[in-house]
This record gives C-alpha cells, sequence and structure tokens, in this order.
C-alpha cells in the first residue's frame, strides 16, 4: 500500500526569503508572531490537494471593481488601471485555474470597513474587492482604480503606500498565500514598516508591479504588471507532468 | 528529486485587518457576489457524521484576536477529498473539504459546520490519525500560520500519529487536539504566542 508519488511533492517554502514572523517595527507583529519555531513535516495529501474553484461560482463583474459596486450608470471615482500578469510555479510555468481574490482602498485611502476611520470618503460607487480565476496560460487581470495611499497607528505618522492585497488559491493547499502588490515609483515604499518586513530589495522588487504601456487602453486606463509566483513541484514533477495539469 | 527553481515565490504579506472585505465581504457587510466562497462546506445531505467545529484565536497577551480568518481543509468522512489531486477515488460530491469563517469582530469567535474526517495515509503507506488542515491569517500576522486540528476522541490513532509523534514537547501535542464539548461539538482555540502557543507548521 506504499503510495509513491513524488509528482505533487512542492518544494519546500524558503523561509528566508519570507518576512519572519516577529518583525518589531510592524508592532501589530509583536504579540501575533509564533515564538517557537514551526515544525517541520513531509507534505500528505493533506497539504497536496485544494479545494476547486470553477468560473461558474464568479459573476460576469466580479474582476471588475470600478462597476462591481456601482450604481446603474456609475462607476468608482480615481485613476482608472488595469492590473494584470501571471500566476507561475517557481518553475516559471502558467498556473491555470487558480483563484486570486483582492481587495484594496478607494481613491482616497479609504476602505469601506466599519473599523475604518480615516477621514477620507467613502466612494458610494466603490466596494473594494474582486476575484478571478487563471487562464490557461496563468493570466489573469482585472479593473479597478488605483488605490490611495493612508495613514495608519503604528509609530504615530505611518503611511501605507498605495497597495492591492492578493490572495491566492492553487492546486495544492500548501501553495496558500496571500501577499500585497505596490506600485512602482510610490516613495512610501521604502518608508513603509510592512513593506520593511520583506528582507530585501529583490523581494520589494517582486511586490512592485511595473507600469506597462503595452497594455494600457488609449483614452481609458493606463496598465500595470505584476507577477504572482507560488510554491513549484519538484523538478522530478517538472520533467516528467503532463501538460494542461 | 532536486529542488526545481528558476523563480521565487512571491513574498508573503500581512493579510492586513481588512482580509474580510476580500476574502469574505457578505460578512464585512458589502453586499457582493452570490454569498461568500467557503461560508458553507455541504451542497447537500452529507455522508458520515456532521459535526460543529469552534474555537477563538488569541494573541500572546490572551486577547482574541478578531480580525482573523481562518480556512480548514480536510477530506470527508471516508478519507477523500474534493480535489483534483485526488486520484484514489471520488469524495462524497455534496462536502466541499474547505471552508473559511471570519472571527467574530467582537468576540474573536469562528466556527465550522463540517463532517468528521476520514483517515488519510501518509505518502509511505501509515495511516495518520483524522485530522483537518487550519490557515490562519490575521493583521500582524506576516505568513499565514498552518497548523492542524486532531479529534480528543481519536486517542488511539493520535498516539501512533506521525506528525503528533514528531512533536518532542509532548505537553504541546495538545495545542493540536481539538476537546469534545458535546456529542458533535469541538472546540479548537488556536493560541499565536505564549505558554499555550499553538504548534505551527513547515509542511
Amino acid at each position: 500500500m506504499t503510495r509513491d508519488n513524488p509528482d505533487e511533492t512542492l518544494n519546500p517554502r524558503d523561509y528566508s526569503w519570507h518576512p519572519d514572523a516577529l518583525t518589531p517595527l510592524y508592532k501589530s507583529s509583536l504579540k501575533r508572531s509564533p515564538q517557537a519555531p514551526l515544525l517541520s513535516f513531509p507534505q500528505t495529501l493533506s497539504e497536496q490537494t485544494s479545494p476547486v474553484f470553477g468560473h461558474t461560482q464568479l459573476g460576469e463583474l466580479d474582476n471588475n471593481l470600478i462597476q462591481n459596486y456601482a450604481q446603474s450608470g456609475q462607476s468608482a471615482i480615481g485613476p482608472r488601471i488595469v492590473v494584470h500578469g501571471r500566476v507561475l510555479d517557481e518553475n516559471g510555468r502558467g498556473v491555470s485555474g487558480a483563484l486570486i481574490e483582492v481587495w484594496q482602498a478607494n481613491a482616497g485611502g479609504r476602505y469601506r470597513h466599519k473599523n475604518e476611520g480615516y477621514i477620507a470618503p467613502l466612494d458610494p460607487n466603490f466596494g473594494g474587492c474582486g476575484r478571478m480565476i487563471s487562464a490557461s496560460d496563468g493570466s489573469y487581470h482585472f479593473t479597478t482604480i488605483q488605490p490611495g495611499p493612508y495613514p495608519w497607528p503604528n509609530g504615530g505618522n505611518d503611511w501605507r503606500p498605495a497597495h492591492i492585497h492578493f490572495s491566492i488559491f492553487s492546486h495544492s493547499f500548501a501553495q496558500r498565500l496571500i501577499t500585497q502588490m505596490y506600485f512602482e515609483g510610490d516613495p512610501h515604499i521604502n518608508l513603509c514598516p510592512i513593506v520593511g518586513t520583506l528582507k530585501s530589495q529583490a523581494a520589494i522588487d517582486a511586490l512592485t508591479a511595473r507600469l506597462d504601456m503595452q497594455r494600457t487602453i488609449a483614452m481609458d486606463s493606463r496598465a500595470y504588471k505584476f507577477d504572482l509566483v507560488i510554491r513549484g513541484h519538484t523538478q522530478t514533477y517538472f520533467e516528467n507532468q503532463k501538460d494542461g495539469h | 528529486m532536486s529542488r526545481g527553481t528558476e523563480l521565487k515565490e512571491s513574498p508573503s504579506q500581512t493579510a492586513g485587518p481588512y482580509v474580510h472585505i476580500g476574502c469574505t465581504p457578505n460578512v464585512a457587510g458589502l453586499s457582493m457576489y452570490d454569498g461568500d466562497l467557503g461560508a458553507s462546506m455541504k451542497t447537500g445531505p452529507v455522508l458520515g457524521q456532521e459535526i460543529t467545529i469552534s474555537g477563538i484565536v488569541y494573541d500572546g497577551n490572551g486577547a482574541p484576536v478578531t480580525d482573523a480568518m481562518i480556512e480548514i481543509w480536510q477530506p470527508d468522512a471516508a478519507g477523500l477529498f474534493a480535489s483534483a489531486n485526488e486520484t484514489r477515488g471520488v469524495a462524497d460530491p455534496n462536502f466541499t473539504g474547505w471552508g473559511r469563517c471570519p472571527s467574530d469582530p467582537a468576540s474573536g469567535a469562528f466556527s465550522f459546520d463540517t463532517v468528521k474526517p476520514g483517515a488519510v495515509p501518509m505518502p509511505d503507506g501509515h495511516m495518520q490519525a483524522p485530522h483537518i488542515t487550519v490557515w490562519i491569517v490575521a493583521r500582524g500576522i506576516n505568513i499565514g500560520l498552518q497548523t492542524r486540528l486532531y479529534f480528543e476522541d481519536e486517542a488511539d490513532a493520535n498516539q501512533s500519529d506521525p506528525l503528533l509523534k514528531s512533536i518532542t514537547d509532548k505537553a504541546r501535542i495538545a495545542t493540536l487536539i481539538a476537546k469534545r464539548q458535546s456529542e458533535f461539538g469541538f472546540q479548537f482555540d488556536i493560541h499565536l504566542q505564549g505558554p499555550a502557543e499553538t504548534v505551527f507548521l513547515e509542511i
């Protein structure tokens, strides 16, 4: 009854590349960071499987944040942008069928949330969330307005750079990931304690979307390109795997 | 098997205080989509024993974490996953195996109506005790925390479970065992830090 199937084995996660749990300049981590080392354990089916999401679960406007909360005939206020890119695994292969969920503040830097107290006004036509499933080549895109930077109570006068939160599901639960996307050229990036949890400029660059004039829609929207990379399978899998997985 | 990597995984960033906007918008007060994904794990009559799992995530001060999101992933009562990667059989078509619950904004409580999972083998064939994969994100958590929920009423299976046996500080095993509160109700609290800190996994 040996199940010897290395095909589904994922590369170990490189924790030296991700933020540490305890990052004192980001004060919320002080009491929310485990202190014991993580327990390493081999992957089993519990981690190599993942729920299935289908296009039938999604609505036509789910990936259009300008319209998906707007009243009829209206639209959200702010700089119109398209965010696009690919979901790739660490081997550089496009990942199809990944569920991407996004959420963000409005153009004034305000979230639609009852705990949010920032003075900037709500936009009645902007909810701030969207979702989509990656295509066969791993590509995805959504339409939104560029969120504004906003202040937050961390060090007295900290400001978040403009950012969009991303949540990703792929084919193994062990690939589950939440991260944030920043915008090229934002001077707040290098001042932010949450960005500061990243350990290298390369890690910051990996989360910084680039202006992409090729995908800009003339007289309509600018475009930003942002690729997401999830854990890949071991090399054995890469060499042997079937197309279309 | 060698590590095949050309790209680095996207580095994690905290889900922040407003993860509920993105992942459970209807709970967050936005009437969006056709309900929240993961709100129900059952799409019809399910096989096996239906149970409820309840808990609270606590921080290092012992305070409830009220802005967390908890996800669980598990097989059906027969030990089969409703997943494209499940090759051993076909899972209960009325059971998704995946649940997502925001912690209550006042009390921090979360709960899942699910079924008692069947046992699943290790890749080497060794049987594991019935368990549920648990994933936690919140403001202040820089990378999602993964753990497992085992069951108090599976003492024999727990005794021989490879993961539980690998925990060297035996006192910490209890942090992964859901306590039976009623015939079909289990309590599973998660402690991010402190003397009762939950065992979290690198897996």
